[in-house]
């Protein structure tokens, strides 16, 4: 049972890696839209908000990539969502209920093309930062660790898209259910520091999941402390996950076919 | 009609189903379903839009659960082993079940990878029904660029891949012009003959006459009717010739002249003759009238059909 759980999930992985390569518009637009806002904070915003001159522009961006690596995931689970919705209302599905297959590599399948197709979003939008003058500090190791718990993370957030997209009566209503989380990153640390907000949106700030990643891969990359960021950051990620896959499993289970 | 209880499952039944209902909210779509399909033949559910197929074929195929009832495919019970009865049957829905960002070898090559056939295996098996279907040379082509027709034998087979003995066929060649419902019909004809069960949803009447070796007629959620093609055509009224004549005195006299001269419509000049529609009767009737100098102006046979038998037995 669990090897035919493996087999299949990577037989719908391979199915979905293969829609993500030849419906590329979907990349062009989880790269495009944080690439937007942060050319937008750095040339249009970064002069004002940021210390003055070019050294301070490129401060700015650097302070600003975890952020907008952030919105990317945001991005991404937009895609995800939508590509679930519109593989659900299709026929193929309806064959492979039928199908003497492992029901959860339904699932498994989107999940493996989210993560993959988020990791190759922020790698994008990491690139066009670096162009923009954001500059890592630390050593490979902090990368490799920010890396780990941004993938972690894009893990918990690609559930939820899943789930999202399940619970999704159509295919432009799996496209708006992500989208409230684009406020996250704003309404985080991702742009300027929580501790220059009004008290109400600050406590809200402090305490929403986006705030610790940011903070961790902020200090992992360009130093600083970290604290208990971490760690809550990683509980955030399993909780999501967890309780997303929960969800999805519970709207997949259901009879496609009701009232 | 009395339902009947089906048969206790022996070897040769396929499908046997007892009292399956099924309600969406409000509405009773399937109202106490009893039927016994036996193995190696083509059994047709026939009825209108809206009459419940395929809901039925949904519940049949493990896509969705009954509200109550029986059933059990190839031996297994529904409710209680979907994942041994999903083992037994292949199904190919109304609406196409197939992938459009894949190409149609690919779609196969998908198949083949979730039944675990292995490469070698997987690739023959591919290769063999591209060409079996006439696909080979689209073989490559995105399933998006492909005609109703090419998805529709590419749905198929894809359900062949796994060489399933239970088929479901949910109005197969609804949209498809002529000469590809007739190659459709063919392809199900070559299934049974290798013992597959095929269980077909039509609206089509022909198509159940012409495929199936037992049809029911299901309307409103209940069977009310099943037989033979044979025996649902023998519940209605016979066939008839209908001779139309120049005047009044000429269909007078052809009246006098017969022996079995049927109804007489004196406005539109006409006599409905019961017959069987065979040559040598219409040979007889044509030369008794011609012995007696009696001339015939206009001359339709109509045999039964089973739009005969849908529509006494629904009242529509």
């Amino acid at each position: 049972m669990m090897t035919s759980a493996l087999a299949d999930s990577a037989t719908m992985l391979r199915r979905n890696l293969k829609h993500m390569l030849r419906y590329p518009s979907m990349i062009a637009f989880m790269i495009l839209m944080p690439v937007g806002f942060l050319l937008l904070f750095v040339y249009i915003l970064g002069g004002t908000v940021g210390p003055a001159g070019h050294a301070g522009r490129a401060a700015y961006a650097t302070f600003i990539t975890p952020g907008i690596i952030a919105l990317t995931m945001v991005a991404a689970s937009t895609a995800t969502a939508v590509s679930v919705a519109s593989d659900m209302t299709g026929g193929i599905i309806a064959r492979f209920r039928t199908m003497p297959i492992a029901r959860v590599s339904m699932l498994t399948g989107h999940v493996g093309r989210g993560v993959i197709q988020t990791v190759l979003g922020m790698v994008a939008v990491t690139a066009v930062a670096l162009l923009t003058g954001f500059r890592a500090t630390t050593s490979a190791a902090s990368w490799l660790a920010a890396a780990g718990l941004l993938i972690l993370f894009a893990f918990a957030l690609t559930w939820l898209s899943v789930a999202l997209g399940l619970a999704a009566k159509t295919v432009e209503a799996a496209s708006n259910a992500p989208t409230p989380l684009i406020i996250l990153p704003f309404l985080g640390s991702g742009f300027v520091l929580t501790q220059s907000m009004p008290t109400a949106i600050r406590w809200f700030a402090e305490y929403q999941p986006f705030t610790p990643v940011i903070n961790t891969v902020r200090g992992l990359l360009i130093g600083g402390p970290i604290g208990n960021n971490a760690v809550i950051a990683i509980a955030w990620s399993a909780a999501i996950a967890l309780g997303s896959y929960l969800w999805a499993r519970k709207l997949f289970s259901r009879d496609p076919v009701r009232a | 009609m009395a339902s009947r209880a089906p048969q206790a499952a022996t070897a040769t039944t396929a499908i046997a189903v007892t009292g399956l209902r099924k309600s969406f909210g409000e509405h009773l779509v399937l109202d106490g379903i009893d039927l016994t399909v036996q193995q190696g033949t083509v059994f047709a559910l026939l009825g209108p839009n809206g009459a419940g197929k395929t809901t039925m074929v949904q519940i049949l195929s493990t896509l969705i659960r009954a509200d109550g009832g029986q059933a059990a495919l190839a031996g297994y019970d529904l409710n209680t082993e979907p994942a041994r009865v999903r083992e037994a049957i292949g199904v190919t829905g109304q609406y196409s079940a197939v992938d459009e960002l894949l190409t149609g070898a690919e779609n196969l090559m998908l198949m083949a990878d979730l039944y675990h056939l292995g490469r070698a295996a997987a690739k023959a098996r591919t290769g063999e029904l591209l060409g079996r279907f006439d696909l080979t040379e689209a073989a490559g082509k995105l399933v998006a660029t492909y005609s109703g027709g090419m998805r529709r034998k590419l749905d198929l087979a894809m359900t062949l891949v796994s060489e399933p003995r239970i088929i479901f066929l949910d109005e197969p060649t609804t949209g498809l012009d002529p000469r590809s419902r007739r190659t459709m019909w063919q392809i199900v004809r070559d299934l049974t003959r290798g013992g597959v069960t095929v269980f077909l949803t039509t609206q089509y009447l022909e198509e159940a006459d012409q495929l199936a070796d037992q049809i029911a007629l299901l309307d409103h959620g209940t069977l009310i009717a099943r037989g033979t093609p044979e025996e649902l055509k023998r519940r209605i009224p016979g066939g008839h010739t209908r001779l139309r004549f120049a005047d009044a005195s000429t269909l007078a006299k052809a009246q006098a002249v017969l022996a079995r001269p049927g109804k007489p419509d004196e406005e539109a000049l006409t006599l409905e003759v019961p017959t069987s529609g065979s040559v040598p009767e219409l040979r007889g009737i044509l030369t008794r009238l011609d012995d007696h100098g009696v001339d015939v102006a206009e001359l339709t046979v109509h045999t039964p059909d089973l739009d005969d038998v849908f529509l006494t037995l629904t009242g529509n």
